[in-house]
C-alpha cells in the first residue's frame, strides 16, 4: 500500500522558472468582448507545486492553453526559465514543448485512438533524442516507464488506448511525462473524472515525479481541498484575474480576498460545520 | 419508534452481458431508512451504487433484471414490479430518482411548467392545467425557486438552477423517498450548497419523508446525511451514523476511503493520504471470499475462502469483514501512533523524498 505525505516546501528563492506579466486573453464574439484571462501576473519556481484553484468559467483553462502555447495571448509577456518565450515558428513551439507538457482531465480523449499504447510511449522517447536507440534499449525505457506507474508494459504492448480503463489511461499520462522529463508540467484537472481512492494513488505518482525529475509542477483544479493537501503555493483566480496568491497555508487558513473566504466557506468540511444559510 | 420508510429485503438485481455472463451488481442488499432520515451511499465507481439507486425504483429494463429481494415502500411492497406499473403508480408519488446530469434531461424546447404538467398528468390524467400552474407557482415560491422560471426555457437557466428545478419537478407530487445519484456533482461549489440547501428544506417541510443520497464525495455525505453505508463490489460493507463512519470507520475499506478525504482545513496536511492499491473485483467471476481480501492489507488466508456475512456489532452499526472490530480497532490505533511517530518537516538537506509505505 502507498501512502503519500505532502510536505510543505518554501521556494520562493529557487530561480524562476515560468513567469507572466499582465498576460491576457479577450474573445470577441461580435461586439461583446469577453475578458477570459485579464491582466495576470505570475512567478512560477523551479520544484514548485503551485495550484491555480477558481470555479468553472473563471478562465483557468484559457490560462493553461496560453502557458501551453496553444493560444495567443492578447497582451502581456510570459518568460519561459527567465527569458521571453519564443513560439513565432513551429520548429520553436516543438522546442518549448519537450520543456513543458500536459495531463488533461479526460483521459479518453487524451489518446490518439488509431495509436497503439507502443506508438504512444516511442514517441515520447524519440522526442527527447532517442530515434537512433536500438529497439531493446527503447524497450526497457517503456518497462521502466511502465512499471512507475504499476502498469505492466508486457500487458500493454500491442493494445489501443480505448482497451484500457480511465485510470490505466490516466497512469499512462504519467508515464508519458517520465519518458519526457519536462521542466514545466501542467495537470489541468487530472483526478476530477477518477474518484476519491484512485485520486490518491494519481496523486502519489505526480508527486513522485516531481521529486525523480524535480519539475515544476501547475495544478489546476476547482477542488480546494485537493489544492490545499499539495501545493506548495496557491492562486485563486475569479472571473480572469488572481485575487489571491501566496503560500497554501497562508491562503487557505488564513484568506483575505472576499472571494477566497467564500470559496472556502462552500465546501463542506468535516471538523468544522457547515454553514448553509450564507447561500440564498 | 418513527415509521419505517424504506425497507430493502436481501435485493439482488444482475446485469446481463451481451455473451449471457450475469454481474451481480447489487448483491444482497438489505437497509432501512425511518421516516425524516437520509442515507448516504458511498463507494468507488462501478461499486453497484446507482444500480442499486435504479434497483430500488424498479427500473428494470435489460440489461438490469430482477432477481430476489423485497422493497417496501412505507408498507408497500414494489418488488417485482412491471416496469410500466412501476412508473404509473411508483414513480413521482412513492418514490422520485434525481440523476446525477437531471439538468441535461430537460428538452430544451419546452418551458419549465410543462414538465410540471406532464408529470401530475401522467398521474391524474384529468388534472386542470391552471390548477397545476397555480400548484406548481406555490411550490416554487415554498422552496425559493424564483417564479419566472416557470416560464422559461431550460437553456435561459443556469446550471445549478436547472438542477433544483429537476428536483423540485420530480419531488411535486410529494414522494415518501428520494434517491438522490451525484445531484451535486457536476455543480460548482455554490451551487452545490444550494442543491443541499434545498434538499434539506424539502425534508424539513415533509415534500420527502426519506432520502438516499449517492455521491463518493464523502465530507459531502458526512454534511448532509444522518447515516452512510459504504459498499464494494456490489455488496454493503458497513454501515453507521455519519460520525461514526467518518471518524471511527471499522471496514479496512471505509478506512481506505476516510483516508482519502481532502478538505481545506487546519491539519489536513498533517495526515497520510493512503491509496488503496489494486482494482476492485471483476463481477462477472466474484471471488470465493471476501471481495475485498485482494487488496486488503489485513487480509488473512482464511479470508479469502470464507464467506463474510454482514454482522451487526454496535448499536445500528453494521459490517462485513473476518476481523473482529476489537482486533480492527487494535491495529488501527498502532498505525496511527506510528504515523503520529513520522516527522511531517521537510528534510533540511537533500533532496526530499516521499515516504513510501508497503
Amino acid at each position: 500500500m502507498s501512502e503519500t505525505k505532502a510536505i510543505r516546501r518554501d521556494l520562493t528563492n529557487a530561480p524562476s522558472c515560468l513567469k507572466g506579466e499582465g498576460v491576457t486573453r479577450y474573445f470577441h464574439t461580435g461586439k461583446i468582448t469577453t475578458k477570459a484571462v485579464d491582466h495576470v501576473d505570475f512567478d512560477f519556481h523551479e520544484g514548485e507545486l503551485v495550484s491555480i484553484v477558481g470555479e468553472s468559467g473563471s478562465g483557468k483553462t484559457t490560462l493553461s492553453k496560453m502557458l501551453l502555447g496553444l493560444l495567443k495571448e492578447t497582451d502581456g509577456k510570459i518568460y519561459f526559465q527567465g527569458k521571453p518565450r519564443d513560439i513565432s515558428s513551429r520548429a520553436k513551439l516543438k522546442e518549448y514543448w519537450s520543456g513543458i507538457q500536459a495531463i488533461f482531465q479526460d483521459p479518453f480523449s487524451s489518446f490518439n485512438t488509431f495509436n497503439k499504447i507502443d506508438t504512444v510511449l516511442l514517441d515520447c522517447i524519440n522526442m527527447r533524442g532517442g530515434k537512433h536507440l536500438p529497439m531493446e534499449k527503447k524497450t526497457e525505457m517503456m518497462t521502466e516507464a511502465c512499471s512507475f506507474v504499476n502498469l505492466k508494459f508486457a500487458e500493454l504492448t500491442n493494445k489501443y488506448p480505448f482497451e484500457l480503463s480511465g485510470g490505466q489511461m490516466q497512469r499512462l499520462m504519467i508515464a508519458r511525462i517520465f519518458l519526457l522529463k519536462p521542466k514545466i508540467l501542467l495537470a489541468d484537472e487530472p483526478t476530477s473524472m477518477i474518484d476519491a481512492c484512485s485520486r490518491a494513488t494519481i496523486l502519489d505518482m505526480l508527486l513522485q515525479l516531481r521529486d525523480e525529475i524535480g519539475m515544476t509542477v501547475i495544478f489546476i483544479t476547482h477542488d480546494i481541498g485537493l489544492a490545499y493537501y499539495i501545493s506548495d503555493s496557491i492562486y485563486i483566480m475569479e472571473h480572469g484575474k488572481f485575487v489571491e496568491s501566496g503560500p497554501a497555508d497562508e491562503v487557505i487558513l488564513n484568506p483575505q480576498a472576499p472571494y477566497t473566504k467564500r470559496l472556502i466557506s462552500d465546501v463542506p468540511k468535516i471538523h468544522e460545520p457547515w454553514d448553509l444559510s450564507t447561500v440564498g | 419508534m418513527s415509521k419505517t420508510m424504506l425497507e430493502v429485503k436481501g435485493l439482488t438485481t444482475k446485469y446481463v452481458t451481451r455473451f449471457h455472463e450475469d454481474v451481480y451488481a447489487v448483491d444482497h442488499v438489505s437497509l432501512k431508512i425511518e421516516q425524516g432520515k437520509s442515507l448516504g451511499i458511498a463507494g468507488e465507481s462501478g461499486c453497484g451504487k446507482s444500480t442499486l439507486a435504479l434497483s430500488l425504483m424498479g427500473y428494470y429494463f435489460p440489461p438490469l433484471h430482477y432477481m430476489s429481494g423485497d422493497i417496501i415502500v412505507d408498507g408497500k411492497n414494489i418488488s417485482g414490479m412491471d416496469p410500466d406499473d412501476v412508473r404509473k403508480n411508483v414513480l413521482g408519488t412513492e418514490i422520485a430518482y434525481i440523476p446525477q446530469a437531471a439538468m441535461n434531461a430537460l428538452n430544451p424546447t419546452r418551458k419549465i411548467h410543462k414538465f410540471i404538467e406532464d408529470v401530475i398528468l401522467a398521474h391524474d390524467p384529468k388534472a386542470n392545467k391552471k390548477d397545476i400552474y397555480e400548484m406548481a407557482k406555490g411550490r416554487f415560491a415554498e422552496l425559493g425557486l424564483p417564479l419566472e422560471a416557470l416560464d422559461k426555457h431550460a437553456v435561459e437557466l443556469s446550471g445549478g438552477m436547472k438542477q433544483r428545478v429537476v428536483i423540485a419537478i420530480s419531488t411535486i407530487l410529494k414522494p415518501k423517498v428520494l434517491i438522490a445519484d451525484e445531484p451535486s456533482s457536476a455543480l460548482d461549489v455554490t451551487s452545490q450548497k444550494m442543491v443541499i440547501k434545498m434538499l434539506r428544506d424539502m425534508m424539513d417541510r415533509g415534500f420527502i419523508q426519506a432520502m438516499i443520497f449517492i455521491t463518493h464525495e464523502l465530507p459531502l455525505l458526512y454534511n448532509v446525511t444522518d447515516d452512510i453505508m459504504v459498499m464494494y463490489a456490489g455488496q454493503i460493507v458497513e454501515r453507521g451514523s455519519a460520525k461514526q463512519m467518518v471518524f471511527d470507520p471499522v471496514h479496512p475499506y471505509s478506512r481506505g476511503l476516510m483516508n482519502s478525504i481532502l478538505v481545506p482545513e487546519e491539519g489536513t496536511r498533517d495526515v497520510k493520504l493512503t491509496a488503496i492499491p489494486g482494482t476492485p473485483p471483476n463481477l462477472k467471476r466474484p471471488p470465493a471470499g471476501c471481495r475485498f481480501a485482494e487488496r486488503c492489507r489485513y487480509a488473512q488466508p482464511a479470508c479469502r475462502y470464507n464467506q463474510m456475512p454482514i454482522i451487526d456489532f454496535e448499536d445500528g452499526r453494521t459490517y462485513r469483514c473476518g476481523i473482529s472490530v476489537p482486533e480492527l480497532r487494535e491495529i488501527y490505533r498502532k498505525e496511527d501512533e506510528a504515523n503520529a511517530a513520522q516527522p511531517t518537516e521537510a528534510p533540511t538537506d537533500g533532496p526530499v523524498r516521499l515516504t513510501k509505505g508497503v
